[in-house]
């Protein structure tokens, strides 16, 4: 696919953001959404693990997948690394970074199981990716994620205060404000194409 | 066809074995933290491998922290405090704690890890729970189905509870029932009794531990508890007292009154003793005794299921109108 990086790095935050067109990685969204300073920690987190992942599973695709013809083990050798590289990462921080520990560390077992990281691994090999365009679509996609939650949990707090019809609280009104922030975000839609 | 899918398992083996490798290597670099010291009360010190959880390095140096959830963070009881290396306050711990306990610096010593030398304050109680090694010196029928067990300390040989406390004591194998139990029952004995305690226990239908002392527990044999646990003991006011309790209830109640009739008691004070019939009455005499003891003490026998041929002359019902 002949799209620049730097083109494709920008349509994942807003044109095809992972969780606004594609609703992936909704159910740590619906669930950490509640505070704007958790939404950031885990935001962050998602960026971070999404750009690496992305990285390390276009080689495993490129270099052990392709090369022994078992790309239908795809899915399994990508959760696998998905899940080494989460666990890994937290012992790292855990041991160098304790004050990251502290803030993102405790989101990172939350990520492994974000299906938002796994569909961005499956987007690229789908999408046939290079190497730089898979880590700035990975990168894109993760700062797209923030974005969309980051925005969540502003409405959510000012809701707080707000009356809701009482069958619609908490889930109900996530889902429905999440609705809506899509349809925003169908206005980027004609900037560029990525899909 | 056989020979593809075989090596595509053999690769697929090998990859997570490769990351299995890596992350126990990573693990045993990483989640060293070498011998550390926690500080307890500003005066005891334990050491231990750092990289686990306060709880669990704490019960490896036989201090024993109440917990419930066995450390998954969802019952809070292991609450402590803190005062240094505990690092910040984690998510996981938040929902447990009252904004004062976190102002005071509690935290859940389930989810602390120790990375450092940490200084924590418990209370002092904790330190009294033990593994005795006692003998069974006498076995009393109470009624039909309760029973009386004293037991005499061997290892330790002296025992500090507060009336009220319960201990744990530990069954043994017998007939079909292969692995062994611990229950909690409470201690029926006054504090004041260093050197041995006593157990009140009723027959549960079926009930592993219960049949075990009821059929197969004899004077003399050695037996396991731990303890003392609980804080069921009588608050230092001036407020009425109502004791509420049937069956075997009645035990933490008598070391109580036990308790009081050493260390003297001016309050007012009523004991509701439930039951079905007169048949499940026990140390009614002795009960009664305490009247005389106390300036301002009744107890009150309500039976619910009192045949007429009883000729029950006390209260009937529940004890709940009575209050």
């Amino acid at each position: 696919m002949d799209i620049s990086a730097f083109v494709l790095f920008w349509a994942a935050i807003f044109t095809s953001n992972i969780l606004l067109t594609n609703f992936l990685g909704m159910c740590s969204f619906l669930s950490v959404s509640r505070e704007v300073e958790s939404s950031f920690g885990l935001g962050v987190a998602v960026i971070f693990v999404l750009t690496i992942t992305a990285g390390l599973n276009w080689i495993a695709y490129h270099y052990l997948l392709v090369p022994f013809q078992i790309e239908y083990l795809q899915y399994i050798v990508f959760i696998i690394v998905i899940a080494a590289f989460v666990q890994l990462l937290e012992l790292i921080i855990e041991r160098y970074a304790p004050a990251l520990y502290y803030s993102l560390g405790i989101f990172l077992p939350l990520i492994t199981v974000n299906c938002a990281i796994f569909g961005v691994s499956l987007f690229l090999v789908i999408r046939d990716y290079n190497f730089i365009q898979s880590i700035a679509f990975g990168a894109g996609s993760g700062i797209g994620w923030l974005l969309a939650i980051l925005m969540l949990a502003g409405i959510r707090s000012k809701l707080k205060e707000k009356l809701i019809p009482a069958g619609l609280r908490g889930a109900g009104i996530s889902l429905i404000i999440t609705g809506i922030m899509a349809l925003g975000f169908v206005g980027f839609s004609g900037i560029v194409a990525v899909q | 066809m056989t020979e593809l899918i075989l090596r595509d398992i053999g690769i697929l083996t090998l990859v997570s074995v490769v990351f299995a490798i890596i992350l126990v290597i990573a693990q045993k670099v990483l989640n060293n933290y070498g011998i550390l010291k926690i500080r307890i009360n500003k005066k005891r010190d334990v050491e231990v491998q750092g990289g686990n959880t306060l709880l669990s390095s704490l019960a490896d140096k036989q201090i024993f922290i109440p917990s419930a959830c066995g450390g998954r963070g969802s019952c809070g009881a292991c609450k402590c405090i803190v005062t240094e290396g505990g690092g910040p306050l984690l998510p996981t711990e938040k929902p447990l704690l009252t904004k004062q306990e976190i102002e005071g610096n509690v935290r859940l010593a389930c989810q602390v890890k120790v990375k450092s030398e940490v200084q924590i304050e418990i209370p002092e109680s904790i330190f009294n729970i033990r593994r005795f090694r006692t003998r069974v010196t006498k076995i009393e029928d109470y009624t039909y189905d309760t029973k009386g067990i004293t037991f005499t300390l061997l290892d330790p040989d002296k025992i500090s509870f507060k009336a009220g406390q319960y201990m744990q004591l530990e069954s043994q194998p017998y007939a079909k029932m292969k692995q062994k139990v611990v229950r909690a029952y409470s201690i029926s004995s006054k504090p004041q009794d260093e050197t041995s305690f006593q157990l009140i226990i009723r027959l549960v239908p079926e009930g592993i531990c219960t049949t075990w002392v009821h059929q197969y527990l004899k004077e003399g044999d050695e037996v396991y508890l731990t303890g003392p646990y609980g804080d069921f003991f009588i608050r230092d006011t001036d407020a009425d007292i109502i004791f509420v309790a049937g069956g075997s209830g009645k035990a933490p109640i008598k070391a109580m009154l036990e308790d009081l009739e050493i260390v003297g008691c001016n309050r007012k004070m009523t004991y509701y003793f439930g039951a079905r019939t007169t048949k499940d009455l026990y140390l009614t005499e002795y009960m009664q005794h305490f009247e005389s003891v106390f300036p301002d003490f009744q107890y009150v026998p309500v039976l619910s299921h009192a045949e007429p041929s009883e000729n029950w002359q006390g209260r009937t019902g529940f004890v709940m109108p009575y209050f």
